[in-house]
């Protein structure tokens, strides 16, 4: 591994790549932790995201106007206004709006850190796109077919449970897939509030070693890596889950 | 007696329908937009400062200002990454095999990067002026935003273009050939007229993202309306309490903005649905 890492000081002597990263120790840990900072709040996101995005759509099924009403407000408040206009309003506005409280030393802190602030708010974004896509895939799913599970004596419940759910995640995958990878290049925004995820360590490393072209190259490919790992799981959940007679 | 479930009535009559956003609903988020602004403003008039109303009031024409210099960027940008975007997807249906590898790639490239990174590189990779024959011409930050915003635009049309190309049925390709016109012709006279109706709602879908994406000129440095909204704070004092109603005040003017975009792109979509 150390020959690996020389490799990178001989390439900067050599031809003038400086590519810190990799034959800097510090640097090196800062981009691993930077990356695992982007892994770790693209995967809360996700998780949040689909949570929202399941009790939005099943809210919005409901049989009371005014939820209804209240779904599609938020849906469209969060799809019409910019992501990073939203997390603004959420770490600045309301953080400064909510008590702080004391910790360890005394000193007061705010409640909320921005890590936990930006996945709130990109949970939210990404959250509203989700309501959609999994309304509509509910919405997709054939009426014939509910009505054969009703004819074998489903409840409503048991119907949507094992039926109508089950066909709506197959046919909602694609576009699922499409706001995930969206998400993954979204999270970039909580550079913005100091998270420091792969954006803002890159950023710092090139202030340090000056190195932006190199940096900006290797910050490109390492989202294209990402979005190539979400894109390649999310083929194979969609692999898995298929079934036969439910082509799309 | 048993009851048969056959002999039940139907469960719901009536297909569910998505709710419409109406003016009420408008009137909804003001009141509680106003709601917000009140419990900021209960604080900050306690100690006999100006309201929070107030304050946004006098700093509207500013703020406004910056708004419209955000919409100006998206603009040039959206015209800009057009120009680029049609050429490049007509480069991925080209019958010469390198163009189209290599339309295909910078489409994928620059599609799948994110927003804020293309942005940076825009930045930071551009010189500040170009030296063309002894004449200098300066290349102020927001150009160079507007670039960098241009680079993904250009990209999602191309696929918008490709797929738009790629949805006109065969038929129109080959009667256009047993007419003689030439693969040249064919394309401008009979499939991109076409093309115009479907690639309208996904265009103007586009537009509405690029509009929200220009406020990510301020974290590299270009005024605009975030950064204005940041300064106006800091004029008034910093006091924290002003910072959810001078957001809140950016959320809204770009919903206002935004909102309309998204109900006519529906709007479009509905009427252009080919009904089979």
């Amino acid at each position: 591994m150390e020959a690996f890492y020389e490799w990178f000081r001989w390439l900067y002597e050599a031809t003038g790549i400086n590519l810190t990263i990799f034959y800097d120790a510090f640097d090196r840990n800062r981009m691993i932790s930077g990356f695992w900072m982007t892994v770790r709040l693209c995967l809360l996101c996700i998780f949040f995201s689909i949570v929202i995005g399941v009790v939005g759509a099943w809210l919005q099924g409901s049989q009371l106007k005014w939820t209804r009403r209240a779904v599609h407000g938020f849906i469209a408040l969060f799809r019409d206004t910019p992501p990073l206009v939203q997390i603004y309003f959420f770490y600045f506005g309301l953080g400064a709006l909510l008590p702080r409280v004391d910790n360890a030393f005394g000193i007061p802190e705010p409640i909320l850190t921005n890590v936990q602030w930006a996945v709130i708010s990109l949970s939210l974004f990404a959250g509203a796109f989700n309501v959609e896509i999994f309304r509509s895939g509910i919405e997709a799913v054939p009426k014939a077919t509910v009505e054969a599970a009703e004819a074998l004596g489903y409840s409503r419940l048991r119907a949507y449970i094992h039926v109508v759910l089950p066909l709506a995640v197959r046919i909602c995958l694609p576009a699922l897939n499409n706001n995930i990878v969206n998400l993954v290049k979204t999270t970039t925004l909580a550079y913005a509030i100091a998270v420091p995820e792969m954006l803002y360590v890159t950023k710092q490393i090139w202030s340090d070693a000056t190195n932006v072209p190199e940096m900006m190259v290797f910050l490109l490919l390492a989202y294209v890596f990402l979005v190539g790992c979400v894109v390649w799981v999310m083929a194979r959940i969609e692999r898995w889950l298929k079934v036969p007679g439910i082509g799309l | 007696m048993k009851i048969l479930p056959v002999l039940l009535p139907p469960a719901s009559p009536q297909p569910w329908r998505a709710p419409r956003l109406r003016l009420r609903h408008g009137v909804l988020i003001a009141l509680g937009l106003l709601c917000v602004v009140g419990a900021a403003d209960a604080q900050g008039t306690a100690a006999g400062r100006p309201s929070v109303i107030a304050t946004l009031w006098r700093w509207t024409p500013l703020l406004l200002e910056g708004f419209v210099f955000n919409i100006a960027i998206s603009l040039l940008a959206m015209a800009m990454g057009t120009v680029a975007g049609v050429l490049l997807g007509l480069g991925q249906v080209s019958q010469a095999r390198p163009v189209r590898g290599a339309a295909w790639f910078l489409t994928q490239f620059f599609r799948n990067a994110p927003w804020l990174v293309l942005l940076f590189f825009a930045m930071f990779l551009l010189p500040f002026e170009f030296t063309i024959g002894g004449v200098t011409i300066p290349f102020p930050g927001w150009i160079k935003a507007t670039i960098g915003f241009a680079l993904p635009v250009m990209a999602n049309t191309s696929e918008i273009v490709r797929g738009a190309i790629q949805s006109i049925p065969h038929g129109q390709w080959e009667a256009a050939e047993s007419l003689a016109f030439g693969r040249r012709q064919t394309m401008w006279m009979i499939i991109l007229p076409q093309c115009v109706k479907r690639m309208l709602p996904p265009w103007m879908n586009l537009y509405s993202l690029v509009t929200m994406a220009t406020v990510l000129a301020s974290v590299v440095g270009v005024t605009e309306m975030l950064t204005l909204v940041s300064e106006v704070h800091a004029a008034e004092g910093g006091r924290p309490e002003l910072l959810a109603p001078l957001y809140g005040y950016a959320l809204v003017c770009f919903f206002l903005y935004c909102y309309p975009i998204g109900r006519l792109t529906v709007l479009l979509e509905r009427r252009f649905q080919v009904r089979i």
